[in-house]
């Protein structure tokens, strides 16, 4: 049997599980290639040459072998390891928020060059942003747009009217904002002005521009109820990686009332 | 699987149980079937029984949730070992390898897997609520999180610190870096960040001896 040179490719590891004893599948992530499932052999064990290289939230070059049914990954050599994205478990969950949307809208050997490209922008700026979650709110949007769900943010979706700056809602389902007679009549969700200025200024502005804005909590609560409505339409499912945040944001409390209840009970013996 | 009609069904039936194991393929599962067929009844007998055995009689420790046939297990119970520090690992088979190096004279907590935020898996579906009920207990003075260096490893370390530290007790968390036999050559940068961040003063004293 003849055999079969690998094929290089470069690629953002996107996530990993393991396999048998030693081995891990890779889903890498490839600007030519799109999706690819490939098995990293012998990774799990310590002297690995490989396992530092083929972990999710890092970039690199990557040499494929075809495989029985998977292809082998024969050798990687890291590009990008995005150290601050592994320390801090805050940058680590909204760089696994947008893993996961690329995971789970991206096809085994289809191309997807842009999407790529805003991937790794996203992670190089997660990496230095002091405001993670804008990150995620910008490449959202852009993300909206490439998978054909822009939403529409100056027209209404309802009436095609011009809308004002004020009183209009968010009509995940129907594409964007719709006018504020529409809203009144009972569709889509309230839209607050300074989201709706907020989502315009992201639509125009950079990734660098964007990670400067400084949002109140309820706006950024208003703000990520109708971009994740939005992703739903695309997805059709909820999203995964978003409750690991939430869990997060919770450990404090119940490490807390955890402390308290020890105490109470210590007072009772 | 491939194999031929000429594999009495019942033959067949074997190698697929394992196949089915965890590292066994195709080819091993056939020559630890053909060795059990060869072998005494006896030593089939054993091998039976000992699978049954496992399943019957093992459960969790309802402390550490180690793996184990008395509750408390044998390291909760040892009077020798310290309550003052209990080292936090993702798997029984890693307090198993920690026994063997004989490092560590704590007790442990077996979290049975490691908070994977892409995979769905969060901290209700391991046992954190099992460890914040025995950290209620004044003696324990430090937490010793030995999660794996990859990225469930630090989200479960993450989340533990967050959880623990609100409570007031003091976390530590395994150094990473080289691993020994390893070649400096061959590391990636994080493992050579991680192990220039955590290098250590050479003891001048220790070296003259
Ligand atoms: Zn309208
Ligand atoms: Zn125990």
């Amino acid at each position: 049997m003849p055999r079969i040179r690998p094929t290089r490719t470069e690629a953002i590891v996107l996530r990993q599980r393991s396999l048998g004893e030693a081995d891990r599948i890779c889903v890498l992530f490839s600007p030519t290639r799109g999706r690819i499932e490939a098995v990293a052999k012998g990774v799990r064990k310590p002297l690995s040459k490989m396992s530092g290289h083929v972990e999710p939230l890092s970039r690199g070059q990557f040499g494929l072998a075809p495989g029985r049914s998977l292809d082998i990954i024969t050798d990687a050599q890291t590009l990008d390891s995005w150290p601050e994205l592994h320390d801090d478990v805050v940058r680590m969950t909204e760089a696994l928020a947008l893993s996961e949307l690329v995971d789970r809208s991206t096809d085994i050997d289809v191309a997807a060059g842009p999407l790529y490209q805003l991937l790794r922008h996203s992670f190089d700026a997660l990496a230095v942003t002091p405001s993670p979650k804008a990150i995620r709110w910008w490449f959202t949007l852009r993300f909206l747009d490439q998978q054909g769900y822009r939403p529409e943010l100056s027209a209404c979706v309802r009436c095609r009217s011009e809308v004002g700056p004020e009183g209009n809602g968010y009509a995940a389902g129907e594409g964007g904002v719709v006018c504020q007679r529409c809203y009144e009549s009972g569709i889509g969700q309230r839209l607050s002005s300074p989201v709706f200025r907020l989502l315009r200024y992201m639509r125009r502005s950079s990734c660098e521009a964007t990670a400067q804005v400084r949002v109140d909590a309820d706006a950024s609560a208003e703000l990520e109820r109708h971009l994740r409505s939005s992703l739903e339409q695309t997805l059709d499912s909820r999203l995964r990686s978003r409750s690991f945040a939430e869990d997060l944001a919770r450990a404090e409390t119940i490490g807390r009332s955890a402390a308290l209840a020890a105490t109470a009970k210590e007072r009772e013996e | 699987m491939q194999r031929s009609a000429a594999t009495a069904p019942t033959i067949a039936r074997l190698i697929d149980a394992f196949h089915r194991l965890p590292g066994i393929g195709p080819k091993s599962a056939q020559r630890l079937a053909y060795h059990v067929l060869r072998a005494p009844r006896s030593e089939a007998e054993a091998l039976a029984e000992a699978l049954l055995d496992v399943k019957d009689s093992t459960r969790l420790c309802g402390l550490c949730q180690n793996i184990t046939d008395a509750d408390p297990c044998a390291i909760c119970m040892d009077p020798q070992r310290s309550d003052a520090t209990i080292c936090v690992v993702e798997e029984p088979l890693d307090v198993a390898a920690i026994e063997r190096a004989g490092v560590h004279r704590g007790r442990y907590h077996v979290l049975h897997g490691a908070i994977s935020p892409m995979d769905g898996v969060g901290p209700e579906d391991l046992k954190v609520r099992e460890l914040l009920g025995r950290l209620g207990d004044t003696s324990v003075e430090e937490i010793i999180l030995a999660m794996n260096p990859n990225l469930e490893g630090e989200a479960t370390a993450a989340y533990l610190s967050r959880v623990i530290g609100a409570m007031g007790v003091r976390i530590t968390r395994i150094a990473h870096g080289l691993p020994v036999g390893a070649d400096v050559e061959y590391a990636d940068e994080r493992t050579l960040r991680a192990a220039m961040t955590h290098r250590v003063e050479i003891d001048r004293q220790a070296g003259a001896d």
